[in-house]
């Protein structure tokens, strides 16, 4: 059983198999997984009233909703219910917010209320004075979104998922059974020969390899490429389109400024710019929602910079454009008609889950749920493991404990004595911690422990993540990246002539793209 | 679980302002004077600017970094102050109460008669800035590539752009240039520069990289890593001249030299005020911020162009720190930034001293024959003023004794 793409969907998918007796296998491209779209949004939980009624969008949104406490639970990844707020701007959005309020109850949505001016000034009171209605949904939370995938995967690892990062598959062909398990069984119909390119690895940055995984179930969770994976094994989608999303992090000094994320009216195409109390506290402004005609265009622009802020200071004028520390972008994969495509391509066995826009990540558990049970239709059979591990040990986070919690931590451990981001108070216990549960890159670092998200922006861990990693490893520092392929940092200095093949980190530099 | 001590002086970071600042509180004749810093070794900053130019004004002599930080390592030593390495400071109250984190002891909180704030500043990064496009591996402040480089010996690419003409841009567009990595150039979106001229001259000219004014990298290329940059003249509101075609450069690395932040997160712990106008704290002729007992002193006060001036204004905060002298006292003038003036430092004065004031100030803009005043009562020609550059101006006693009580307008005219 292979799954292909390790984004949210793909991570929920992998750790919702592993409950059964499989041998599972996950191919992701990138370094690490959720280095897709799955770490570049808005990390919200839809509160379950936004999709409209009779889609599968709306279904899931909904259904997804209310598996994440349990999930939180399970793997300790940052969740809170916070709740949200759909304020009216205008006249004509009360209509909307009335349709909005309907299709949540219709689904079973419980505590939609509208607020009047007082509630709101009272609950919320940054938010513009000239909004006086708006429409409150209790359901609706924040995740980390790149923990969320870290922990699923990791948790499916732990119960027996392959994981094979840097494989980006490049051809899938379907052939008749082979004798795949060597032990004459030629009775179980077609396989799928999937052929993956491997990039990077250590010291071998220019080399690609080609491996060969054979399955006899797939599931195309490929995200922005799934049309690209869908065609390789002659298996058919709609036309996908790409929408891009620039969201701007505010800095710390604004935490606070709202409790609840706040949502204009919807627009057919988006949910519009928002103001989401991220699951860190740090407030994040956006997303733009713009087509691109590139799957790898995560730019933002001058005019998308423009674009959020100008529209902001409608909803909460005390943010400036000068209040932001950071940005990205992330596309949001779209198909004709707008709605989730997940279902069995007519080829068999081959379960495709496309045109995952938003509430994706919401969704994510509920979908896995779903192609379990397409697969399960497929024949495959799923059988419980007795040994199933739901949980994982909660990370430490130093920098959120109180004084006397990190002194007694500190003074029974000596790997949280050392810090290693002095913005964000990390240190070099969870470090180690975080590349013992798969961290390979500075990436894979900064979103699992925050070392080097905060205002230096990694001026001052950069240099120490790299050590601890070369170190935990066993790589040289040359051959560390900032996201894997050919995000190398470092390079040595050249080697002078007559000096070349001398030992140490400065000739294991010369493989080094240049 | 966690020891409590006690000291008369507690100095917050280990660079040239922590040092000088311990010195000087030893020499106010406080006894006991701990220092932390979070490196293995104090001298902050100093280590990595391997390039000579300190301590023209302090030592008359031309020393590197590393001299002069060992200089300092070396007196403080010699006059007794602990020098507490690989120790974190975690927290600071108004109470002064110092709470560090260290391998060697855990956590520890000391009660302290007075604390120096010497924690330094950190570099402006790219997303304060907003430079549009993909962000990939090779975007980094010039101070981490020069770490990169001349502490743990690795090149940050082979072909580079600098964003920025501040000093440590233009030091580092040489140093590349000296091990062998290629600058194309060094980008400033202000009309004039941004560091000292004897760095222009020194690190550009001497080594024919070119210096483009009034022009910005408007979008940085590359998925993985950086493979261009795309760079645009700019009006003098700062925006990209409209319908300018920009410039594509082809270059694996963009280092950003666009300016310091002074590294007040802790100092705010505290409750003290900070200036905007310098983005440190607010301090009296003491050095002495608003909050009892707590001085500043060096980048996290406001940002120096030289380590000389850091020197002595550190040696000024331990010295009253050490409460050696009259204690707190207060200052009885404020001054009060006028026409010209970008920032002042200290931000009161006394008529009633004995010694002799410095005062550090920012202009605006780049002027020439000038005049600069304090009030009606004080006036100083100046044949320059540059914005990168401070100026530093004495005042006497005598003349200090002629100052009015309330606000005093600092102003330049022509
Ligand atoms: C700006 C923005 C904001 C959003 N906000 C929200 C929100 O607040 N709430 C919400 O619920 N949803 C939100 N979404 C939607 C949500 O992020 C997505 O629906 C979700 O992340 C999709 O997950 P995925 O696993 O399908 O895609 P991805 O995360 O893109 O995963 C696909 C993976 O497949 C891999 N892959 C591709 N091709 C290959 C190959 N050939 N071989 C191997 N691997 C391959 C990719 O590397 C990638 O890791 C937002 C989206 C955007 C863009």
């Amino acid at each position: 059983m292979a799954v292909i793409g390790g984004g949210v969907v793909g991570c929920a998918i992998l750790r919702e198999l592993s409950r059964y007796r499989l041998r599972l296998v996950l191919l992701e491209k990138e370094a690490e997984v959720g280095f897709g779209t799955s770490k570049s949004n808005s990390g919200i939980i839809h509160a379950g009233h936004h999709g409209a009624a009779g889609t599968l969008k709306g279904r899931l949104e909904w259904e997804g909703n209310q598996m994440w406490d349990q999930l939180a639970a399970e793997l300790g990844f940052g969740f809170r219910r916070c709740g949200e707020l759909t304020v009216a701007l205008r006249p004509e959005d009360l209509p909307v917010l009335q349709q909005l309020k309907e299709q949540g109850e219709a689904r079973g949505v419980p505590g939609l209320a509208f607020w009047d001016k007082e509630t709101i000034r009272r609950e919320e009171p940054n938010l513009h004075p000239a909004i006086e209605v708006a429409l409150y949904a209790p359901t609706s939370g924040v995740v980390n979104p790149y923990e969320a995938c870290f922990t699923l995967a990791q948790n499916a690892a732990m119960n027996g998922a392959e994981l094979l990062l840097e494989h980006e598959v490049v051809s899938i062909t379907k052939v008749e059974d082979r004798d795949v398990d060597g032990n004459g069984d030629t009775g179980n119909g077609p396989l799928f020969v999937i052929r993956a390119r491997r990039q990077g690895g250590e010291g071998e940055a220019e080399r690609v390899r080609v491996r060969e995984v054979v399955a006899r179930y797939v599931v195309n969770a490929a995200g922005t490429a799934v049309a690209q994976v869908a065609a390789m094994a002659g298996a058919a989608l709609p036309p996908i389109i790409w929408r891009k999303g620039e969201e701007y992090l505010l800095d710390k000094r604004l935490v606070g400024i709202v409790k609840r994320t706040i949502f204009p009216c919807p627009t057919p195409t988006s949910k519009g710019i928002l103001v989401i109390p991220t699951c860190d506290g740090t407030i994040m402004v956006g997303p733009t929602a713009h087509e691109t005609r590139h799957s790898d265009d995560r730019a933002t622009t001058f005019d998308g910079f423009s674009e959020v802020f100008a529209f902001v200071q409608k909803l909460v004028p005390a943010i400036s454009p000068r209040d932001c520390i950071a940005q990205f972008a992330g596309l949001r994969t779209v198909a004709e008609g707008e709605d989730f495509i997940i279902e069995t391509a007519p080829i068999g066995r081959f379960v495709q889950v496309a045109g995952i826009q938003s509430p994706g990540l919401t969704a994510a558990p509920a979908i896995a749920r779903m192609v379990a049970s397409l697969l399960e239709d497929e024949g495959l059979r799923l059988t419980e493991k007795d040994d199933f591990r739901p949980t994982l040990p909660p990370p430490v986070r130093f920098g959120q404990l109180s004084p006397e919690e990190q002194a007694a931590l500190a003074a029974a451990h000596p790997e949280y004595r050392c810090i290693v981001c002095r913005c964000e108070n990390v240190t070099e216990g969870e470090i180690v911690a975080a590349i013992k549960a798969g961290a390979r890159t500075l990436d894979g670092l900064k979103f699992r422990t925050r070392a080097g998200m905060g205002r230096c922006q990694g001026g001052f861990c950069t240099t120490r993540c790299m050590e601890l990693l070369s170190r935990e490893l066993g790589i040289p520092m040359t051959a560390i990246t900032k996201r894997g392929g050919g995000s190398w940092i470092v390079t040595g200095r050249p080697v002078p002539v007559g000096d070349q093949g001398a030992e140490g980190e400065m000739s294991s530099a010369n493989h080094m793209r240049m | 679980m966690q020891t409590t001590c006690a000291c008369d002086v507690a100095v917050v970071g280990g660079g040239p302002a922590g040092l000088a600042a311990a010195l000087g509180a030893k020499e106010g004749g406080a006894a006991r004077v701990v220092l932390f810093d979070r490196e293995k070794e104090a001298g902050g900053i100093l280590w990595q600017c391997i390039h000579a130019g300190f301590g023209l004004h302090h030592f008359k002599e031309e020393l590197t970094g590393p001299e002069y930080a060992q200089r300092f390592l070396d007196q403080a030593r010699a006059a007794g102050v602990e020098i507490m390495t690989e120790t974190f400071v975690l927290g600071i109250d108004a109470d002064r109460r110092v709470r560090t984190l260290s391998p060697a002891h855990g956590m520890q909180v000391w009660e302290c008669k007075a604390v120096v704030l010497a924690m330094g500043a950190r570099e402006r990064t790219r997303p304060a800035i907003h430079t549009p496009g993909t962000r990939p591996a090779g975007v980094m402040t010039a101070g981490l590539a020069q770490k990169l480089v001349n502490i743990m010996g690795f090149l940050p690419g082979r072909r580079a752009v600098i964003l920025g003409s501040g000093d440590i841009g233009l030091i580092m567009a040489r140093r590349l240039t000296l091990e062998g990595v290629e600058v194309e150039g060094v980008y400033e979106i202000m009309p004039h520069p941004g560091g000292l001229n004897r760095n222009i001259v020194q690190c550009l000219h001497d080594y024919d990289i070119p210096l483009h004014l009034s022009t910005t990298v408007s979008w940085v290329h590359g998925r993985d890593r950086v493979e261009g940059v795309t760079v645009t003249p700019v009006d003098s509101r700062l925006q990209p001249v409209p319908g300018a075609k920009g410039r594509f450069i082809s270059c694996d690395t963009l280092l950003l030299a666009v300016g310091l932040i002074p590294e007040n997160e802790l100092s705010l712990q505290t409750g003290l005020a900070l200036d905007p106008a310098t983005g440190g704290p607010v301090v009296s002729s003491t050095m002495e911020t608003t909050v009892p007992g707590i001085y500043a002193c060096g980048n996290v006060l406001h940002i120096h162009d030289l380590v000389d001036y850091v020197t002595e204004e550190a040696m000024v905060a331990g010295w009253y720190a050490a409460g050696a002298v009259d204690g707190r006292r207060p200052d009885t003038i404020r001054l009060v930034r006028g026409p010209g003036i970008a920032s002042c430092v200290p931000h009161t004065l006394s008529n009633r001293v004995e010694r002799e004031q410095v005062i550090y100030l920012r202009v605006r803009q780049p002027m020439e024959n000038c005049r600069l005043h304090f009030g009606e009562v004080f006036e100083r020609r100046l044949r320059y003023a540059f914005p990168a550059e401070t100026v530093r101006v004495t005042i006497k006693p005598e003349v200090l004794a002629e100052f009015p009580d309330g606000d005093l307008t600092v102003y330049l005219s022509e």
